[in-house]
């Protein structure tokens, strides 16, 4: 589904990518960890179309399609999705005229009709009570006047409206209480099919007992140094990253 | 022609033109025409050295032949037949001018008994006593060379009272229609007066019906009495070609409330000056005003909330849309008496700028004599947020749609404030419009002046 080879990026000439490859196929559950400053929201943000990084060497290959040269919305329709670490409140853009809007775009990219007004709210009643989210969020403008847990579940609520290939939830866990770590990763687990792909990127691994991956990896210094089973997050949330780094210099 | 060539020409219209313009006017409009003679050949025309006009320069508006209508012209055509207004399930009271001039064969209107919706002109003789207790009692022509001009010159425009304790249901909808055969100089003069513990809202509406170059000059007059509920909404949509320059004095009483919303959607050159004047305890206020500008259009917004009593509260927020070359400036003077304590004032502007080459001048100017109130302001001048941007772009949202939303929702927090439905329903259409880069007029006015 994905397959990334020795991506390089930086912003504002400092490189923050030195070289990441990544193989994703479907129905795969991939958990990045990683220290701060390792480069994991970048890799996030460079798969999503971010402009303020630059890409400047590799390639990403997204369903046979080269993903660098798409704009962000291109993206988003072919099926990336974004979980933003820090969702941005919109005030004065509803959110029922945001996912409308987005949902029709997608549609449209597909060849299909846009949706009728009743069919949109029975569809966006169906996923408000998947991923539980109450309608008193969804009337409100996009984010605005959210708490942290409050616009991490709105991301699955986007993410479950717009049903995407590949999910890339960056830092969902960070800021939540153990209920609302509960209410995101149910919905993600909801989401998750045969067809579909997750990552998952975190900086603790507790977020891994609710979502449980596949594959486990370790940014260090824009590069994935380690990949191993589910057991690695465990044994990093045991030993830190320290022994990672000694384990390079030697 | 210099700015002193153009004073002098109105000078010798008011004295060639004087009978005409005393022909049909009340005495009392007549000595108020003297008066403000008197005070234009002092002032003149507002030029750049005026503190107050230093971002708008009216000399290129003025500096032009124009015909002046010193008496009603006789509408071709039926009015009602050539234009209707079509926004959408907006029940109003319409009441058409001609250039200014009441029309003379407006519909009858669906307004309850007492209720007074006719032309100044009637007024002044008709409804005397009225007239002459509220006429030239706010709009001040020693101070303002516009208010100066409009007062030599008004001979027309509407004349609204509300009786004590009458609530008119229906909003009452002013639309001025612009169409002449020559480039025109408008003059029209409004007197609305609102009685204790009534309530109305009132809609003016500008349009421009022919191509011809315009120049309206309006003044309006408005009191509202103690317990009063009155909103105005100004909604100014003319063509490239025109200058507005509109001036609105209210004068709230005790425990009034009042709502303005002054929505500039194009325009070749706005000027409005909105004065506030709070002459009774707890009054509250709200002036809201939006403005589109692109192009090379010009828009000026000047307000003044005098606070001279104390307990009340004004809230007063501007916001812009420019691109292109546009430029805009907002002034937000607010001036709290020595007695008016625990007053309450606030003021912001917002500006979103959407090319290199517009600009917008903002500027609050508050002074507090009073030492116990609550005061703020702020303006802010900004280019579209990045992060939001790119958040609704990878939703799938292609860019300029994007940017649309959050224009969009810039520009909404103004219009939601608007206390009519229908009205707000259709600002929004038009707003969409306009931002899309789409005609902004109504279809009617579209059509007739194809711009």
């Amino acid at each position: 589904m994905l397959s990334i080879k020795n991506l390089h990026a930086s912003i504002n000439g400092k490189e923050i990518l030195k070289g990441i490859n990544l193989e994703i196929k479907p129905g795969e559950v991939h958990a990045i960890m990683g220290p701060n400053g390792a480069g994991k929201s970048t890799l996030a943000s460079v798969l999503a179309g971010r402009e303020l990084f630059e890409v400047t060497e590799g390639e990403v290959v997204f369903e046979q399609k080269d993903l660098l040269d798409l704009s962000p919305e291109a993206r988003a329709k072919e099926g990336i999705f974004l979980g933003f670490q820090y969702p941005i409140e919109i005030p004065g853009v509803s959110t029922v005229n945001f996912m409308k809007t987005a949902v029709n775009e997608h549609r449209k990219y597909k060849g299909l009709e846009p949706l009728k007004a009743a069919d949109f709210l029975k569809l966006m009643r169906d996923k408000k009570n998947l991923v539980e989210i109450d309608s008193k969020l969804t009337n409100r403008s996009v984010n605005e006047g959210f708490s942290g847990g409050e616009k991490k579940k709105n991301e699955i609520f986007q993410m479950a409206m717009l049903e995407p290939k590949l999910a890339v939830l960056d830092e969902t866990d960070s800021g939540l209480d153990i209920d609302a770590l509960r209410v995101v990763a149910n919905g993600v687990n909801k989401l998750k099919n045969a067809e579909n792909s997750t990552v998952v990127i975190t900086h603790y691994q507790r977020l891994l007992d609710y979502i449980v991956p596949d594959v486990v990896h370790v940014l260090f210094d824009g590069r994935i140094v380690k990949t191993a089973g589910k057991e690695l997050a465990l044994e990093l949330e045991e030993k830190g990253y320290d022994w990672i780094k000694e384990e390079l210099v030697k | 022609m210099s700015i002193d060539t153009i004073n002098n020409d109105f000078a010798d219209l008011f004295e060639q033109g004087k009978s005409l313009l005393e022909d049909n006017s009340s005495k009392f409009m007549n000595t108020k025409r003297e008066e403000a003679v008197e005070y234009f050949k002092k002032l003149g025309v507002p030029t750049l050295a005026n503190e107050n006009y230093k971002y708008t320069n009216l000399v290129p508006a003025f500096d032009h032949p124009y015909t002046v209508d010193l008496q009603y012209r006789t509408v071709i055509g039926d009015l009602n037949e050539l234009f209707y207004c079509d926004v959408p399930e907006l029940d109003t009271n319409l009441v058409l001018l001609s250039n200014g001039w009441y029309y003379n064969q407006n519909r009858e209107l669906d307004i309850p008994k007492g209720v007074i919706v006719c032309s100044l002109q009637e007024a002044a003789e008709k409804h005397s006593e009225i007239f002459e207790k509220h006429y030239g009692k706010y709009a001040k022509p020693n101070e303002e060379g516009l208010v100066a001009l409009n007062t030599a010159l008004a001979k027309d425009g509407v004349f609204i009272y509300v009786p004590k304790n009458i609530v008119v249901e229906k909003p009452i909808q002013v639309i001025n229609l612009l169409r002449s055969d020559r480039d025109l100089m408008a003059t029209q003069r409004n007197l609305v007066v609102i009685e204790e513990n009534a309530q109305a809202k009132l809609i003016f509406c500008d349009h421009t019906l022919t191509h011809n170059k315009y120049l309206s000059n309006t003044v309006s007059e408005i009191n509202v009495a103690k317990n009063a509920v009155f909103d105005l909404y100004t909604l100014q949509n003319q063509h490239l070609n025109a200058t507005v320059l509109n001036s609105v004095f209210i004068r709230q009483e005790a425990n009034s409330n009042v709502l303005t919303n002054t929505l500039s959607l194009y325009g070749g050159m706005i000027r409005n000056n909105h004065y506030t004047l709070f002459d009774g305890e707890h009054c509250e206020n709200h002036t809201y005003g939006m403005y589109l500008m692109d192009r090379q259009q010009h828009v000026d917004n000047f307000t003044f909330a005098d606070h001279a009593k104390p307990n009340c509260v004004s809230n007063e927020h501007f916001k812009g849309v420019m691109d292109d070359d546009a430029t805009a400036a907002f002034t937000g003077k607010i001036h709290v008496r020595r007695d008016a304590q625990k007053t309450e004032a606030y003021q912001s502007n917002n500006n979103l700028l959407l090319s290199e080459n517009a600009v917008i001048n903002t500027k609050p100017q508050l002074i507090i004599d009073a030492d116990d109130v609550k005061c703020s302001h702020g303006a802010t001048v900004g280019q579209m947020d990045d992060d939001a941007l790119f958040y609704l772009r990878a939703r799938g949202i292609h860019e300029e749609e994007a940017r649309m939303m959050l224009m969009f929702a810039f520009a909404h927090e103004i219009i939601e404030k608007i206390r009519v439905d229908a009205l707000k329903d259709r600002i929004d259409e038009l707003v969409e419009k306009r931002l899309r880069g789409e005609i902004s007029k109504c279809n009617t006015c579209a059509i007739a002046c194809n711009q």
